[in-house]
Parts: C-alpha cells; sequence; structure tokens
C-alpha cells in the first residue's frame, strides 16, 4: 500500500505563498483531515498531489517515486480524488459515470469487463445509488450527485483518497453515514485519506492527523489530539474558537 | 456498457449505408436497373452505362462517403475538444483558409489538381496561424483557442468577400459552388481511404479516454488521462480531417455540426458508438445529399451544400423534438 512523502513543498498561488517548506509523511491506516481559511490553500494541495498544478518548490514522492516521473495513468491508480465542484450533470447515466472510475486500471478496449462491471455496481451500492443506475445524470439532487462522485471514487479504488469538501450538499445524517461508510472503506483496503473541509467537528471525528494551514504559508502538522486546540484553530481561523466535551466527542464553536 | 440499443442503431446505419449507396447507384440522368448494376460490377464488358457507373457515378459516391465521414468525425470531435455543442469542423478556420487558397486559385485560372493543392495548402496554413496565436503564451486554454479560431475565421470570411466581388461572374460562378460545397469535380484515392480509416482506428482506440474527458478536464486529470497531449492530438486530427474533407469537396456544410448531434439525441453517447457511427451516418448522408444535389433540377446540379441543410434542417428538428417528448 501505498506511502505519500510530501518533502518541502512549497506552493504560491499570484504571488502569495500558500504554503512553505511544508514536510510530512502519510502511511497507509492513516486518515488526515486539512483545514485553514477560505484560499488558506487545501484545494490547491490536494491538486499539486494529482499533477493539476505545478510544484513551484519541493516534490512529492509516491512510494519513493517523484510524481512528476509517474504516468498521469499510473498516478490515478494509486491517487483518486472527490472533486469540490462534484460531478457536472450531463445526460449520461449514473451507471456510465461511475464505470469511468474504473479508466485508469487496464480495461479491455471495445468491450466492458466483467470485474469492471461488478466493482462499478458494488460502488453503487455502497452508496445505495443501484436503484438509480439508469437515471440521466442531469436528473439527480446536489446530494445524490455527490454520492455518485463518492461512489466513482470508490470504483476507482484508489490507495490514497483526496477528498474536497466531502460533505458538500449532503445533509448531517449522509454527512456521517457516507463518512463512516468511506472511512470504512479506507481501513478494509489499507488505504490513507485525506480531507479538506471547513467542519472542524467532522474533521477532529473521523480523522487521527491534521494538516492546519495559517495566514502566510506556515502550517501546523501533527496529531489532531495535538494540533486541534482552541489555540491553534483561533490563531488558524483569525477568530476565537471554543471547545466543550461531548460525550466521546469534542466540539468546536466560534465563540 | 454495450446496450441492445447501440447495437440496433450500429445496424440500422450499416444498413442506411449501403441502401444510400445503391439509391444513389440508381440516380441520374440516365436510367440503369440494379441488373445492369450488377452485371456491370461483375463482368468487364464495356457500354455505355457500366461507363456511367465507373466513371461517374461510383467516383462520385465514394467522394461523397469519404468526405461525409471525415466532416462528421471531424465535428464530433470539435465538440468534445471545444467543449461547445456550437463547434463544427470549420469553427477554427480552417474550412476559411481553404476558401481563400481555392478562390485565388480559381482567381488564377487554376482547377482540379492545382485547385485541391491551393485549398490544401490554405487549410494547413490556417490550422499552424490558429495554434500558433493560441499557444503564444505557453499554456493553451480552450477558450483561446476558440476566440482565436473565431476571429481568424472572420478574417478569412473578410478576404473572401473580397475576392467574391471583385472577380468576373464566371468566376463567381465556381468560387460559390466551392464555398457551398460540391461533389462534380471530387475523386478521391487511396489516401483519402487510409486517411479515414486511421481516424475511425484512432477514434476507437481514444473513445474511453474522450468518455471521461467530455464529462470535464480535471475528471479526466483525475482519472489519468494526460489532458495536454490528447488535447494536441484532438486539435491536430480534427484539423487534418476537415483540410482533407475541404480539399476534396468545397466546404460542405453542416454535415459537421449535426450528424455527430443527431446521434447523440438517438443514444450514442459513448464514443465507442459514436465515432464508428459518425462515419456511417455521416458518409451515407452526403451520399444521399448528392443523389439528389445531381437530380432534383437534372440536368442542372445543385451544390451539395445545399441540399445537406435543406434535408439536414427537418430531420435534425424532428430527431430533437421526439427526443424531448420522452
Amino acid at each position: 500500500m501505498a506511502t505519500l512523502h510530501i518533502q518541502s513543498l512549497t506552493l504560491e498561488v499570484a504571488k502569495k505563498t500558500l504554503c512553505r517548506d511544508l514536510n510530512l509523511q502519510i502511511q497507509q491506516n492513516e486518515s488526515w483531515c486539512l483545514l485553514g481559511r477560505n484560499g488558506a490553500g487545501k484545494t490547491t494541495l490536494l491538486h499539486s498531489l494529482i499533477k493539476q498544478r505545478v510544484i513551484d518548490e519541493g516534490s512529492v514522492l509516491l512510494d519513493g517515486t517523484d510524481i512528476a516521473d509517474l504516468k498521469q495513468r499510473e498516478l490515478a491508480r494509486k491517487i483518486g480524488i472527490l472533486f469540490q465542484q462534484g460531478i457536472e450533470a450531463l445526460p449520461a447515466t449514473v451507471f456510465e459515470t461511475v464505470m469511468l472510475g474504473r479508466h485508469p486500471h487496464l480495461q479491455s478496449l471495445l468491450l466492458d469487463n466483467e470485474k469492471d462491471i461488478e466493482i462499478a455496481e458494488q460502488a453503487l451500492a455502497v452508496f445505495e445509488l443501484d436503484s438509480l443506475k439508469a437515471r440521466p445524470v442531469d436528473t439527480l439532487s446536489g446530494g445524490e450527485l455527490q454520492r455518485l462522485a463518492l461512489a466513482l471514487l470508490l470504483a476507482q479504488a484508489p490507495e490514497i483518497f483526496l477528498l474536497d469538501e466531502p460533505s458538500n450538499h449532503l445533509d448531517v445524517a449522509f454527512q456521517i453515514k457516507l463518512l463512516t461508510v468511506l472511512t470504512d472503506k479506507v481501513r478494509e483496503a489499507s488505504a490513507s485519506l485525506i480531507m479538506a473541509t471547513h467542519d472542524i467537528n467532522l474533521a477532529s471525528r473521523f480523522c487521527d492527523n491534521i494538516i492546519l494551514l495559517l495566514e502566510g504559508g506556515e502550517a501546523l502538522v501533527g496529531k489532531c489530539s495535538d494540533v486541534l486546540t482552541e489555540e491553534n484553530l483561533s490563531k488558524a481561523y483569525g477568530c476565537p474558537i471554543q471547545s466543550v466535551h461531548s460525550g466521546e466527542h469534542r466540539l468546536f464553536y466560534p465563540a | 456498457m454495450i446496450s441492445n440499443k447501440q447495437i440496433l442503431l450500429l445496424t440500422s446505419l450499416l444498413i442506411f449505408s449501403a441502401a444510400s449507396i445503391l439509391f444513389s447507384l440508381l440516380s441520374g440522368s440516365v436510367d440503369i436497373t440494379l441488373a445492369e448494376i450488377a452485371g456491370s460490377i461483375l463482368s468487364a464488358e464495356t457500354n455505355l452505362n457500366s461507363q456511367v457507373l465507373h466513371q461517374i457515378r461510383i467516383p462520385r459516391i465514394q467522394a461523397a462517403f469519404v468526405t461525409g465521414g471525415l466532416l462528421a468525425l471531424s465535428g464530433a470531435i470539435m465538440q468534445v475538444l471545444l467543449r461547445n455543442p456550437l463547434a463544427d469542423p470549420y469553427i477554427l478556420g480552417i474550412s476559411g483558409g481553404a476558401a481563400v487558397g481555392a478562390l485565388s486559385a480559381i482567381l488564377l485560372g487554376a482547377s482540379g489538381f492545382w485547385l485541391s493543392n491551393a485549398a490544401f495548402a490554405g487549410a494547413l496554413f490556417s490550422i499552424f496561424l490558429v495554434f500558433g496565436i493560441a499557444n503564444k503564451f505557453g499554456d493553451w486554454s480552450v477558450t483561446r483557442l476558440l476566440l482565436t479560431g473565431v476571429v481568424v475565421s472572420a478574417g478569412w470570411g473578410a478576404v473572401i468577400n473580397i475576392l467574391l466581388t471583385t472577380s468576373s461572374t464566371n468566376n463567381v460562378q465556381s468560387m460559390l459552388f466551392w464555398l457551398m460545397g460540391d461533389l462534380s469535380q471530387s475523386r478521391v484515392n487511396l489516401a483519402h481511404y487510409l486517411l479515414l480509416i486511421a481516424g475511425l482506428a484512432g477514434g476507437l482506440l481514444l473513445s474511453r479516454s474522450l468518455n471521461v474527458f467530455i464529462r470535464g478536464e480535471l475528471l479526466a486529470v483525475s482519472l489519468g488521462v494526460n489532458v495536454q497531449a490528447l488535447r494536441l492530438l484532438l486539435f491536430f486530427s480534427a484539423s487534418v480531417f476537415t483540410a482533407t474533407a475541404v480539399t476534396i469537396a468545397g466546404s460542405v456544410g453542416f454535415v459537421g455540426l449535426i450528424v455527430p448531434h443527431m446521434l447523440r439525441l438517438l443514444g450514442a453517447r459513448d464514443h465507442r458508438f459514436l465515432i464508428p457511427s459518425c462515419i456511417l451516418l455521416g458518409g451515407s448522408f452526403l451520399v444521399l445529399a448528392d443523389s439528389l444535389a445531381r437530380t432534383i433540377v437534372a440536368p442542372q446540379q445543385l451544390p451539395v451544400g445545399v441540399v445537406t441543410a435543406v434535408i439536414g434542417v427537418p430531420a435534425f428538428i424532428l430527431i430533437l423534438r421526439s427526443t424531448i417528448r420522452k
């Protein structure tokens, strides 16, 4: 299973430094959350990991190989991403869409493999979309589209899951349910996960490790138990944040 | 997944292609029967009718089919590349460049070989002009490519108008036929067939990547498609198909725009079906249109480009209506 090694990574957008000299290592079975203010660079960081964006300095190693030296297709077998914008609503069916997830893997040229069909169907079932299989994507609701995007990612079966705002468009019940299902699947497959989100409580509930992006390109990296504190969060978001304990969870809220 | 609907569609298109070719063999100012067609293809006997078949109708059908196939294929590719349903083979100014080449050749009194070469040279020049300008700053975005193409196209339009307004009446007649698309002088050779076959094979090889690409560039990157390389390949292949088609027949309108749309409306969204379907329907549509072009007002001939619009517009509206009702 894959390890991701981010070495002295520097990312800049329009001369603004989003992260400077970021170092961290992500092992299998680890779940990371990525927090920071709007425009702090969460999406940019995720995009740089799939070569959608140029890395200004530093390098990203996937199992010891610089991703710059990997073909896009090889990369896509190991790293999958859920985009913030989700899936475009076009008149293609739900099943056709989830089958796209199999693209990075060896497929026969014209006919679909039984195995790929089976994986795609399982992914649909996980997110309770099996009854919508034949529906055109442009007739789905926002929440259904988001579940479809997650099913597509599951069908891709990467070893590292990057999630950009996975709770977008989902009601509270679905947020918890889908993230539980997804983190279970990730654990089952001995994969790892990085989740960019604005929901601190969702992050602290589902992730053990954190990258907290601060103003000016600094970042705090470590265990949630160490880094996820009122003081650090207040600094990162530039507004006072407090917490309360409720049962086994700790809940954060703006003071 | 392959659905029965898609197999049915592909089979119907094969039958439609065969029927359009047969119809075209049978239509014309000289009456030739089915038996005579079979006879003249099977035996080496040369009479007047077999000469009409071998020297006029068959070459013209071949030219129509290859041109229509190339145009529809190019249109489908341009629509994916530019992510724009209004895209057609001519949107990036290739036909404009070819037209300026061809019209200049007509003005200088050239025809046949030199006319074709001038058109092809004009098309190539336009391809590199558009690509060069759009590519100037390194990363060529689709929007910049589209805008550059439309502007260059408008520029060619102005030059075409200058040539038309300053030419003699005789020349203007030939120029208008070229501009509307005309198959009466068209001949294809082995190279044209090979290009069409290469287009089919290449299109099928890339069809899965196209299926991903049309769903958005970000998604395509994340699913392992080399988007930069794919875009370049699509741009240059569609350009070469268009340049070749206009060199054969002038700028026949409409085929490249509506054939891919018709097929998508009929359910061939998956490029594994859309690519072969485009070649079949584009080819047979132009064969049919050309048979009408040379018979409707016989012994006069219409430019085939007029006929493609006359039968294409109502056919497209009918299909659009019937799919909306569902």
